[in-house]
């Protein structure tokens, strides 16, 4: 590692704390101004995860939790690439995600939605990036769902994603929503982030042409996490 | 040889970070499925970061405004070692409320000076429905009085906040125990970081 800190979060990319449109954060949100100290090594570096504990099933989401078949949905693709943002690929980043089935139902004690629940989708899944950063799952695409919010309030398609990059700084959890879906302006959750064009850079595309024929679509999603600050020597980046 | 530092202000070619948005109620799912009653991954992190003698225990509650408990939170924890190295030495866990009391618990070690003259302390995010962008919290030791009133990030705050960010001792019969309680909003809110 070197010692270069990161940028500090824009707070603007993100939404604020206390979104009243979305009921829950009324009384979890803080009011008081964040306490920002200096970066040191423990923010500055991460926990590491190794290829070795993660194994290729956890990413198939349509197979990895089969007990009489495959998953029942649209068969899809997501895939992308993880950057910083100096636009340098993070390598090995550790994704994990969880979504619904197709009926828009969790596999969760507390979801208690009529849609059926699949015998053969958990809903969880996981993988690493490569070393340029890119990832790739396979899932059946999550259906929307109605929850308690204003009256009946209703979730767009949406795959939840955590990740973790190379330091602890650059944490991240985030949902990512899906080209084209309706739902998605009227999201009490979306629209915790003020700005469309924030909300555009969570929105996964259709990515016709990688495709598996005859199998699945395929839909892309790029992930940015914070970058460090840069030092140029003579023009060449400096400690990447 | 020139050495120019780049402006950021004046060559705003950055790439914007992808933005939060809350973990959610389900967020045992992908991430703490033995909360749920289901099997970890291979090699998920859990509760427990360290096993053996000199462990230490942590347990609290987060409280939301009205002082009632987050019962659906999931909170990480990442601190040096006792020699206090990070990075590949680090320690990393999860845990996440118990559904029915709110309560949470993890076993670490008690973290080493991973700089110097900074009192040693753990890193704690909270994630959970409501939380737009998860919080960053910090976790510092009752016994490292005299490390705290000299560190440079908490010399700055205010002796409350400073005792807010300390845990409290317990008796334990098993592990050193400490009490580490979160309010998110009022009176007590914890003080929260931009780091």
């Amino acid at each position: 590692m070197n010692g270069l800190h990161f940028y500090r979060r824009e707070r603007n990319q993100h939404p604020p704390s206390y979104t009243p449109g979305y009921k829950s954060a009324v009384l979890r949100a803080p009011f008081r101004p964040l306490v920002s100290p200096e970066q040191s090594d423990l923010e500055m570096t991460g926990p590491v995860f190794g290829h070795s504990d993660v194994s290729p099933i956890d990413a198939d989401l349509i197979r990895n939790a089969m007990v009489t078949g495959e998953a029942i949905g649209e068969r899809i693709i997501v895939h992308g690439r993880v950057l910083d943002e100096n636009g340098r690929p993070v390598p090995n980043a550790l994704i994990e995600i969880w979504q619904a089935n197709a009926g828009g139902r969790y596999l969760h004690t507390n979801d208690s939605y009529m849609a059926a629940l699949d015998p053969n989708f958990s809903g969880c899944g996981r993988c690493m990036a490569d070393a340029e950063g890119y990832y790739k799952f396979r899932t059946i695409k999550p259906g929307p769902y109605p929850w308690p919010n204003n009256g009946s309030d209703w979730r767009p398609s949406h795959i939840h994603l955590s990740i973790f990059g190379e330091a602890f700084a650059q944490r991240l959890i985030t949902q990512l929503y899906f080209e084209g879906d309706p739902l998605i302006p009227m999201c009490p959750i979306v629209n915790t982030i003020p700005d469309p064009e924030v909300i555009e850079r969570l929105v996964a595309r259709l990515d016709f042409k990688n495709q598996m024929p005859f199998d699945c679509l395929a839909y892309r999603f790029d992930i940015v996490l914070r970058g460090r600050r840069q030092t140029y020597f003579e023009n060449h980046p400096e400690g990447l | 040889m020139t050495h120019r530092l780049i402006d950021p202000r004046i060559t705003d070619t950055r790439l914007k970070e992808t933005p939060s948005q809350t973990a959610g109620p389900y967020v045992h799912i992908g991430t703490a499925p033995q909360a749920i009653g289901r099997q970890t991954l291979y090699r998920q992190p859990g509760p427990v970061a360290a096993e053996g003698p000199g462990t230490v225990v942590v347990e609290g509650t987060v409280y939301d405004g009205a002082g009632a408990p987050v019962r659906d939170c999931m909170i990480e924890f990442w601190g040096a070692d006792a020699e206090g190295r990070v990075g590949r030495h680090g320690l990393f866990g999860r845990t996440t409320a118990d559904f029915a009391t709110g309560g949470f618990r993890f076993q670490t070690v008690k973290p080493g000076v991973h700089r110097e003259g900074s009192a040693p302390h753990i890193a704690i995010l909270i994630f959970a429905r409501g939380i737009n962008l998860h919080l960053h919290t910090r976790l510092y030791f009752p016994e490292d009085e005299g490390a705290i009133a000299n560190d440079p990030d908490l010399k700055r705050m205010s002796p409350t906040d400073r005792a807010a960010l300390t845990g409290v001792a317990v008796p334990a019969a098993e592990h050193k125990t400490y009490r580490f309680d979160i309010h998110l909003q009022g009176a007590k809110e914890t003080p929260f970081f931009d780091v």
